[in-house]
């Protein structure tokens, strides 16, 4: 059966559970993409409004207003004004909160102006009796010409209210609330004569915006309508002077506050979270939990995906049907997959601290307690946000730094965030730990290898902060620091919200690194188990020979351990490993670490893929034997260990500062919309990691 | 002296008089920091940057250099 399809779009001011809204009318049918070229991500849900007609949703970035100064918002007014788009709305619906009215109405009254057919929804109504709030809703609905759903998303009260409203929406009046053009009559009457058909408001927003819409010639209608900067901004103040007039005159009719009725907890917690001690003390007390809480808590599922997958692949091994199939599964895919996996419990304990930390209203008191600070190293406040979230990830943390309205700021927080260790390294710095520092206590009580651990994330942020100091020196970028952070009242996380967004965060990190992964170990394991010539292929005889003329004795095991390793020698990977070992040579490493090394340039995490990868190829042995374990056992051919201590800090530095992550290195390049920037910093970088290396090596060894 | 919402002591209020439109950015006239309406200082972070307002109902954070940019007539405190 044919169903009818709603297009409907979501806007409001951020912090007004426009996303809660969403969440309740979709549920999990929820897709989130990218708007085409750009970073900016896209949020599509359907809900099922009646047997015969669905709605498909659009949840667009959270803006203040039709004047976009950000990409995000320009998202908002390029598909509000271009009716050919493929999700132009039907109807649009607006979100404002109840405590807020006021400012969130702002918005509310451009978008009439666009003549579309409006909701407008009053969200958090649970909090009007402790606010002391009351609303005449058919007046409201009246003098703004337009029909409310009063709602609670918190408490899944009215969300049906909205879906009967979208099913009627022809029913919607389309005229504006007030008339803007007023503030300069003159004006706009020869805007209206150059161009009948269009529609008024939309042509002022392509004048004051540089965005390109409609099929105008903006360069035409730049010069007939120029007026300088500060009087197209003048006028903008003047429109938003009268809108807000238009405003309070409805308020001072429909909407009764009783002021003694406010408890204000707000302004009690502000008081200590914003405390010029107390706040401190919190943040870095909340950080060090969160820390603690992920590697304690991700701890046991990590060990039990590692130690399964290990399980997996020898049972693959010894069931199926001996072949090149099977290795390829037991050898290349199993523990590809594996390698991706055995991230998930950390990404999303990471996502689920820093969404609860964002949902609660928190995040904005850090930003305005760490502004002064940051801004000493080139950073602003809200550079914070990136910084942290970089622990988990650094390509949602450089698209988080998009909120930062200086462009030089928010330039070097995108360059230094990829130095804050993220989730990747982590099990590098796990793996090479735990073979280099002995499992000791310090003092009895701190664990030395928590300790090396703290270590190397402070590293990492020492090096983020200190080359922003340098590059708030080098560069040569005037432009002026707008600083306005909204401070949100504080709410409690809601359930629902936090755990969509740790699952699509998790899936998104899972399928895109994912691929990368999987696929570098699937060639991998190709490379590393076949040759280009005879030594490769005729591996059995010529290691039988050498050692029936050596007259030792041996068993049959070293005789396929001998085989194995021979093979490895002579496949493509030893060969690309043999020739990159005068490089790397001096940073202590081996061939297969190169090896190893080289890959994780695609993306950190595959260094220890790539070492199961080989050593699993190498090794012959059919008990099960975790990544760990054969690590530990690799030696040199005299008999000394591969991964002792100066070797091991080598590569620990090396992947605290090496730039390897092709992701990373995309996503600035689409952020900052030059090659320049993700090229200055792949270089400079990994130049730094490998001598860094290198001076730790040829001093420690 | 002019004074401008910089001078606010905490938890002092004033109502905006007039300021620079060019050195203002418009989301703060947006957030309804425009002349005529109340203002409140909440709180300064430490080495009095940024700066924490209330003004029409909204509550935000900008910072000193932008602050000193909005005139206002200080409440009188008695």
């Amino acid at each position: 059966m044919a169903q009818e399809n709603i297009k409907v779009a979501l806007i409001g001011n951020p912090n007004t559970g426009k996303t809660s809204v969403f969440n309740q009318l979709t549920g999990l049918h929820q897709q989130v993409g990218n708007y085409p070229g750009i970073t900016v991500e896209k949020k599509i849900g359907t809900c099922k409004l009646s047997d015969s007609v669905k709605a498909t949703i659009l949840d667009l970035p959270g803006t203040y207003s039709l004047n976009a100064s950000s990409i995000d918002e320009n998202v908002v007014i390029e598909l509000l004004m271009n009716r050919k788009d493929e999700n132009f709305p039907d109807v649009v619906v607006v979100v404002t909160e109840v405590e807020n009215l006021k400012r969130n109405l702002l918005l509310f009254t451009q978008i009439k102006d666009l003549e579309l057919p409006t909701i407008l929804v009053i969200n958090m109504s649970d909090r009007m009796q402790l606010k002391g709030i009351e609303l005449d809703i058919p007046l409201l609905e009246k003098e703004l010409k337009t029909s409310i759903a009063l709602v609670s998303s918190r408490k899944n009260i009215g969300i049906e209210n909205i879906k009967n409203l979208i099913l009627n929406y022809k029913k919607l009046p389309t005229e504006p609330c007030l008339n803007a053009s007023v503030i300069d009559v003159e004006y706009f009457d020869k805007l209206r004569k150059a161009f009948p058909n269009q529609l008024l408001y939309k042509l002022w927003l392509v004048i004051t915006q540089d965005v390109n819409f409609l099929n105008l010639d903006r360069n035409e209608m730049k010069s007939s309508f120029t007026k300088s900067h500060a009087d197209l901004k003048r006028l903008q103040q003047k429109e938003t002077i009268k809108r807000y007039q238009f405003i309070n005159d409805t308020l001072k009719i429909g909407q009764k506050i009783d002021h003694s009725k406010a408890s204000d907890i707000r302004a009690k917690l502000d008081r200590v979270l914003t405390h010029k001690i107390f706040g401190y003390l919190i943040f870095f007390v909340i950080l060090f939990g969160i820390f603690q809480s992920i590697f304690e808590w991700s701890k046991y599922p990590m060990e039990f995906i590692d130690s399964s997958f290990a399980n997996l692949a020898s049972y693959a091994k010894n069931n199926l049907p001996s072949g090149e199939f099977t290795n390829l599964i037991s050898e290349g895919i199993i523990p590809g997959i594996g390698g991706i996996l055995i991230f998930i419990p950390q990404i999303a304990f990471l996502f689920l601290f820093i969404s609860v930390l964002e949902e609660s209203g928190y995040m904005s008191r850090v930003v305005f307690l760490m502004d002064k600070i940051m801004r000493r190293f080139g950073l602003s406040g809200k550079s914070v946000v990136p910084l942290i979230s970089g622990t988990a990830c650094a390509i949602p943390a450089i698209m988080g730094a998009r909120n930062i309205e200086n462009w030089k700021e928010r330039l070097i927080t995108i360059l230094v965030t990829p130095f804050i260790t993220c989730s990747a390294r982590l099990p590098v710095y796990a793996i090479l730990i735990s073979l280099i520092i002995p499992d000791e206590k310090l003092f009895g009580f701190m664990s030395l290898q928590g300790l090396t651990l703290m270590t190397l994330y402070l590293l990492g942020f020492g090096m983020a902060i200190f080359s922003a100091y340098i590059l708030n020196k080098i560069l040569r970028i005037s432009s002026k620091s707008y600083f306005v952070v909204e401070m949100p009242s504080y709410k409690i996380p809601m359930f629902k919200n936090v755990s969509i967004n740790v699952l699509e965060k998790t899936k998104a990190f899972v399928f895109g690194a994912g691929k990368i992964i999987l696929a570098l170990s699937v060639i991998l394991w190709f490379l590393g188990s076949h040759g280009p010539n005879n030594d490769f292929g005729n591996a059995e005889s010529i290691v039988q020979n050498e050692l029936n003329k050596s007259d030792l004795k041996y068993s049959p095991k070293f005789l396929e351990d001998q085989i194995s390793s021979y093979k490895l020698e002579h496949s493509y990977i030893g060969i690309i490993g043999k020739s990159i070992e005068p490089v790397i040579k001096p940073l202590g490493y081996d061939w297969k670490i190169g090896i190893a090394v080289v890959s994780s340039f695609a993306a950190r995490e595959v260094f220890v893929g790539t070492l199961a990868t080989i050593y699993s190829v190498g090794s012959h042995s059919d008990e099960e034997d975790t990544i760990k374990n054969r690590m530990a056992a690799e030696v040199h051919p005299d008999g000394s260990k591969i991964f002792n201590f100066p070797t091991g800090i080598s590569l620990l530095l090396f992947y605290a500062f090496a730039m390897q992550c092709v992701s990373t290195l995309a996503i600035v390049k689409k952020e900052t919309n030059s090659w320049k920037w993700p090229i200055i910093q792949l270089v400079f970088m990994s130049a730094f990691a490998y001598v860094t290396a290198l001076f730790a090596y040829q001093f420690l060894k | 002296m002019q004074d401008t919402i910089a001078n606010l002591k905490k938890g002092q209020k004033g109502v905006i008089s007039d300021f620079n439109i060019e050195q203002i950015p418009l989301k703060l006239l947006e957030m309804g920091c425009l002349p005529g309406n109340t203002i409140e200082l909440i709180q300064t972070a430490p080495f009095g940057c940024p700066l924490y307002f209330i003004v029409n109902d909204s509550h935000v954070a900008i910072r000193l250099e932008t602050a000193k940019e909005i005139n206002v007539v200080i409440e009188n405190q008695n």
